[in-house]
């Protein structure tokens, strides 16, 4: 149970921080805040892919890109010209499709969120497997060039492609409906429970998490990380082990990608971008590599300083800093060196 | 035969690692593999636990092929195997390096190792009651939180036994298990590998320390420059005309 104490204190944390920005007046902060909820999702996921299993991955915004530009490309994009297609009428048959007029009048067919959504997954799944069997065959600087070159393409693909809005992106992406009466979106009547939505995803995803890294497979995982040979020797299936947590980092940017896109109502090329993949990478540094709650809380917190403008036009000229900063002075992270160390002069006082 | 070795070659380059080696391990025996610095002996090892797939040869194991599967294929197969240069995983307790020993031996997976369900808890505490006997046995109980790599040598030779052991094999390689010990740990050394192997476990070990060898094994097969050049019990080894030319370097002394 120990173990999920932090879990609590997140709960606690979220539900405090909205209660504060009501009695403050200040919900304006609940957008950045849920944002910042998504991000932090691909750092987590990141961090177990760093941190634990020891891989570097240049190119998770490719993830997150994957996701969000595949669920907004099919529920905006009118299939009504291949309506005569066996897919798209095999589609429309298992109601997966929404039918309506646009605001000219011209009917319109698109896919629904939930359907784009597994679409978006299952395409990241594949995308993972296809890079990850060939990629993680590659240790350190490979590893990290290899998964660089992985992030250019998807970027110069979102950038390129008609199909994905070119430098524009895909604007007017409707909200994602996960249940009766809550919808992922930006409508302003839905803030709080968007607000509670995100973090409550971020909690679970956190669950699932902290049980892994403290099962028989994260324990397999560090030993992957502390000397592959010698855990390969011991019967652990090495490759096939960093292939899953490739794919489940992947599948976890992939969903903050569709959730956040839904929620801002589109995408553009930035979130494919380079800068995007090595902000990550600081962020999980700082937290301090192997510490999923470090990551988490220096994810929420840079984001919302990045997303509230706090670091102007130098907001990624800040990350490049963090990371060269990080890898100097404190190489097993802010949180890492600092916090225990503080907590354990706070208890020697106390005792 | 619980293993066997034919004809087993390993080329690096130009050199002839492992040269033509045959020889068989029977259940339940101390078998030793000696021979000078270079003779192919780690090789030899890395062979038979698939970290190095062989040029050319068969290793069978329990009677069936291992040779050119991954080491992870072997030690499910049961095989378990110590370094030389000790190989234990830093950032993680001395019970936790032993705990990864267990992994063949237990079945959460990804899934239900996020979820945490109720069989996967259960498991995972036989694991941690298991290993904590195995540190018992080798009397590093104490040490069972301290984080491996800080240990002193000798410690960490245990965790790498206790590891090893957690996987309950068949055979056990043992690379050179006295490198780097003085007197009194090599003789306790001795004694825990006649614990091992008092419990069933067959034992291979590699090792240039004749006298641990020749108090301990049944058997003994002597490599040099990659090649078989003898094999027999300790006595005929050690009249072994060969052998002794090897060892005293008689060719230097005359040359």
């Amino acid at each position: 149970m120990k173990r999920h104490l932090p879990l609590i204190f997140l709960v606690l944390a979220v539900i405090g921080v909205q209660l504060l920005t009501r009695a403050t007046g200040a919900a304006f902060y609940l957008t950045p805040l849920t944002m910042a909820a998504y991000y932090s999702l691909v750092v987590v996921g990141l961090c177990l892919l760093m941190g634990y299993a020891g891989q570097i991955s240049l190119g998770h915004a490719g993830f997150f890109a994957i996701g969000g530009y595949l669920s907004a490309m099919l529920t905006t994009k009118n299939l009504m010209p291949l309506k005569e297609n066996s897919l798209i009428a095999a589609c429309d048959r298992l109601g997966l499709l929404t039918h309506g007029q646009d605001m000219f009048g011209e009917p319109f067919l698109h896919m629904q969120p939930w359907p784009a959504c597994g679409c978006a997954i299952l395409a990241t799944v594949v995308v993972a497997y296809a890079i990850g069997i060939p990629v993680l065959k590659l240790k350190g600087h490979y590893l990290a060039m290899a998964t660089l070159g992985f992030g250019i393409i998807v970027y110069r693909l979102a950038l390129a492609s008609p199909l994905f809005g070119e430098a524009d992106g895909i604007s007017e992406v409707p909200g994602f409906p996960i249940l009766p009466g809550l919808a992922v979106s930006g409508d302003f009547s839905a803030r709080v429970s968007n607000y509670y939505l995100a973090w409550g995803l971020v909690a679970f995803a956190m669950w699932l998490l902290v049980n892994l890294i403290h099962s028989r497979v994260g324990r397999a995982l560090r030993a992957i990380h502390g000397a592959e040979g010698a855990a390969n020797a011991m019967g652990v299936d090495t490759a096939r082990y960093k292939l899953n947590t490739f794919v489940l980092s992947a599948v976890l940017a992939a969903i903050a990608g569709i959730f956040l896109t839904h929620y801002n109502g589109g995408i553009g090329p930035s979130e494919a971008g380079i800068t995007k993949s090595v902000r990550y990478v600081a962020i999980v540094a700082i937290g301090g590599m192997a510490n999923l709650w470090g990551a988490l809380t220096m994810g929420a917190l840079l984001n919302i300083m990045s997303l509230r403008g706090m670091f102007g036009s130098y907001d990624d000229a800040v990350f490049g800093a963090i990371l060269i900063v990080i890898m100097l002075f404190a190489p097993q992270g802010l949180l890492g060196i600092y916090l225990p160390a503080a907590l354990k002069r706070l208890l020697r006082r106390g005792a | 035969m619980l293993l066997e070795i034919k004809n087993l070659f390993r080329r690096f380059g130009g050199l002839q690692a492992v040269s033509d080696v045959n020889f068989s391990v029977r259940q339940g025996m101390i078998k030793a593999v000696i021979g000078p610095n270079g003779a192919g002996k780690t090789t030899l090892f890395n062979l038979i636990s698939g970290a190095l797939p062989p040029s050319s040869g068969e290793i069978q194991f329990k009677g069936r092929p291992i040779q050119g599967l991954p080491p992870f294929r072997i030690a499910r197969q049961g095989m378990a195997r110590t370094y030389q240069n000790i190989k234990l995983y830093p950032g993680m307790s001395a019970l936790e390096n032993v705990m990864v020993g267990r992994h063949c031996r237990s079945r959460a997976g990804f899934l239900s190792g996020m979820l945490a369900l109720p069989w996967t808890r259960r498991e995972e505490r036989a694991i941690r009651e298991k290993c904590l006997e195995l540190l018992n046995l080798l009397d590093i109980a104490d040490l069972a939180e301290v984080e491996a790599t800080s240990l002193a040598f000798g410690q960490q030779r245990a965790v790498e036994f206790a590891r090893a052991l957690a996987m309950e094999p068949e055979l056990l390689l043992l690379d050179e298990p006295a490198a780097g010990l003085n007197i009194y740990e090599t003789a306790e050394v001795a004694r825990l590998i006649g614990k091992i192997n008092a419990q069933g476990i067959t034992v291979l070990l590699v090792e240039h320390d004749m006298s641990l060898v020749m108090d301990i094994s049944q058997e003994i097969v002597v490599l040099s420059f990659g090649e078989k050049i003898a094999e027999g019990t300790p006595a005929e080894i050690q009249r072994n005309k060969e052998v002794i030319r090897i060892y005293l370097g008689e060719d230097d002394a005359e040359g």
